[in-house]
């Protein structure tokens, strides 16, 4: 295992802290201390979370740290390697048989291979970052494809042979975990399971995504939010969420609205489920006087 | 360092504190304590909570046994009593809100009291044995036919097949390539069936306690026969038996479900206990699309209305809700209680749920019905 404790003069979890700081993304020490051994070790990273706690924005963060680019591979069900990996110009390969007449021509090279994301990562493992996003949405065979290439960083295609990568590439997978993932998947990883982040810290991500939002604002936002977190409802806000309150309340504040108000007016950014708007409606004013006081 | 050189003492704690994880159901792989040795010495380490959050990353336990594992280290690295170490399951267990606020209830000294009183009914359930014919021959029928029988759906995975509507380009254009170019025949992809999720919710409460056990059996016989089941029980708390469920051994699947669900034989707020399941999006999700069955009375304390609003929005979400109840007797059973009367207008199929042959054969039923 080839480890690197010096990645483009990130040398502690600290420094990609900083780092990632710069992106504007809060990292906890968890996640910074995760994501450094990932990087270092030249693991994947695979971040577990519920949905909203900014686990796509990590990726997204890093590669910006890193100064990559992002390739983005979303899961779905019946996902293939067509689709993740490469796949053929298939009308280009028949045009070419048909032009080529009585020469021989090989169809299977370059001019007619289509890049997907994985394949793209493994070309240029210097200068990319490869998002494997919502994993768990993805169906077991896709998985075990999967633990394969996150093994050894290689691909083989029948009709070219093995590609594989110069360096190891950095991968980050996320899973909202609607179900469980394969063990042998986790292992092969640096794991670290993103929690809802604690209301100092929130308000604080709050503050630096949204333009304009003061901070008693941020504050009681943040206070709204996590009331409403700890209530049974089916779509809990996440950090966009509570973002976009602050941002949608300050906006009709500044349009006349008064404080309370601007926040109960603009509660549908924030709780987007007809039955949890029903479910906590009577309760909802003095939540957010209490919030806001 | 040659490969065959014992390791320097000083990592020799780190390198220990791997079996025991392994000893405490960990599953930890040589790789992993590799990755853990290194994380350590990149992170320096400049105190135990580095080697803590090293641990952490790197072993990976799942996030709902992070309790077990901290306890796991305080007591290797500090010397600390690991007294809560079984608590395994933490976030798998959800406690049903007696009222709107949700109070945690204090770490209580009943709990000791609890866990006692489970092992006594690990005990129980182990020892107890099958009667002759009846149960078992439905449970060994269910085995044999519910890859066969229970409802499919269609794949979003194409596979090669003789017809279908989408032509296998890649396949088509290599028959192709061999015969100068000419395409003589197309390939084709077909989606293919798979089966859907199923999610069975067993009442273990004080009513329910008759049938309690041999519930739990046809859960484990579902479990082992098709993939994506998903199994919980409640009463006054709601717990995920699914990953007991998944274990080959009924008598041993039933001894740890027994150990981690703790109230048996309580009360029931069944509303209360829906309405917690739906609210962790990660066990509402195993309703979407499911075959979901809840075996239960209905006798409920709680809040009827409650009650039809969490069972609406569970029928909402699954393929089709099946209400087993003992009550259900013949073919021209009515609801009288309260609550299922309640539920009975969200419910697909209110039937029989008395006996584990009459179970089955619902079940097996199910497979020539179609979605609501």
């Amino acid at each position: 295992m080839a480890v690197r404790g010096n990645i483009v003069g990130i040398d502690s979890p600290e420094a990609l802290e900083k780092a990632l700081r710069s992106a504007y993304y809060l990292a906890d020490e968890g996640l910074a201390t995760a994501a450094y051994l990932a990087l270092a070790l030249g693991k994947p990273l695979l971040l577990e979370g519920s949905p909203g706690v900014g686990k796509t924005e990590a990726a997204k963060a890093i590669a910006a740290v890193l100064a990559r680019r992002l390739i983005r591979l979303q899961c779905y069900e019946g996902i293939d390697a067509s689709a993740a990996l490469y796949e053929w110009n298939y009308p280009r390969q028949m045009l070419a048989i048909r032009q080529a007449g009585e020469q021989t021509i090989d169809i299977y090279s370059e001019p007619f291979l289509i890049e997907r994301p994985m394949l793209a990562a493994l070309r240029s493992p210097d200068s990319t970052v490869l998002l494997i996003d919502e994993i768990d949405r993805s169906d077991q065979e896709f998985e075990a494809f999967l633990l394969e290439f996150l093994s050894d960083f290689q691909i083989s295609i029948p009709e070219r042979g093995t590609v594989s990568a110069v360096e190891r590439p950095v991968v980050v997978l996320t899973s909202n975990r609607t179900r469980d993932l394969h063990e042998a998947l986790r292992r092969r990883c640096v794991y670290h399971w993103i929690d809802y982040p604690t209301p100092e810290r929130e308000a604080r991500i709050v503050m630096a995504r949204a333009s304009s939002v003061a901070e008693a604002t941020a504050r009681a936002v943040v206070a709204a939010v996590g009331k409403l977190r700890r209530e049974p409802l089916s779509k809990a806000p996440g950090i966009a969420e509570a973002v976009d309150w602050a941002e949608a309340a300050t906006l009709l504040n500044r349009g006349g609205a008064r404080w309370p108000e601007a926040f109960r007016r603009s509660i549908g950014v924030a709780l987007k489920d007809e039955e949890d708007l029903t479910y906590v409606s009577g309760r909802l004013d003095a939540m957010i006087a209490e919030s806001v006081a | 360092m040659s490969e065959f050189d014992p390791p320097p003492r000083a990592v020799r704690p780190f390198i220990d504190f791997v079996p025991l994880m392994r000893a405490n159901g960990f599953a930890v792989a040589p790789e992993q304590t590799t990755a853990f040795l290194s994380a350590i010495s990149l992170l320096g380490p400049r105190d135990l909570e580095d080697v803590r959050r090293a641990g952490l990353a790197t072993l990976a336990p799942p996030p709902e046994r992070h309790a077990a594992y901290r306890a796991l280290f305080d007591m290797h690295f500090l010397g600390a009593e690991g007294d809560d170490l079984d608590e395994g399951e933490e976030e798998d267990v959800v406690r049903v809100q007696e009222d709107r606020r949700g109070m945690d209830e204090p770490a209580s000294a009943d709990e000791s009291n609890e866990s006692g009183e489970a092992a006594t009914r690990a005990e129980a359930l182990v020892e107890r044995r099958f009667g002759p014919g009846g149960a078992g021959e439905a449970l060994r029928r269910l085995s044999r036919e519910a890859s066969r029988r229970l409802p499919k759906r269609l794949s979003y995975r194409r596979w090669r097949a003789r017809r279908g509507v989408v032509v296998d380009l890649r396949r088509t254009l290599r028959d192709a390539a061999r015969n100068d170019g000419e395409v003589i025949k197309l390939s084709h992809l077909k989606r293919r069936m798979r089966l859907r999720r199923l999610l069975v919710l067993i009442d273990v409460s004080g009513s329910m306690k008759a049938r309690t056990e041999d519930n739990l059996r046809l859960a484990h016989a579902l479990t082992q026969a098709i993939p994506r089941v998903e199994a919980f029980t409640f009463g006054t708390r709601l717990t995920r038996v699914t990953r007991p469920m998944r274990l080959k051994r009924r008598e041993q699947a039933l001894a740890v479900a027994a150990h981690i669900v703790s109230d048996w034989d309580g009360g029931t707020r069944i509303g209360d206990a829906l309405k917690a399941f739906l609210a962790v999006p990660r066990f509402a999700s195993y309703a979407r699309g499911a075959i979901t069955l809840i075996i239960s009375d209905g006798l409920e304390r709680g809040d009827p209305a409650a009650l039809a609003d969490a069972v609406g929005r569970l029928s909402r979400g699954a393929w089709r809700l099946s209400w087993l109840t003992p009550l259900a007797i013949g073919r021209d059973f009515r609801p009288r209680t309260e609550a299922l009367i309640a539920v009975s207008r969200f419910v697909d199929d209110m039937v029989d749920g008395g006996s584990t042959p009459a179970i089955v054969d619902h079940i097996l039923a199910l497979g020539r019905r179609r979605a609501t």
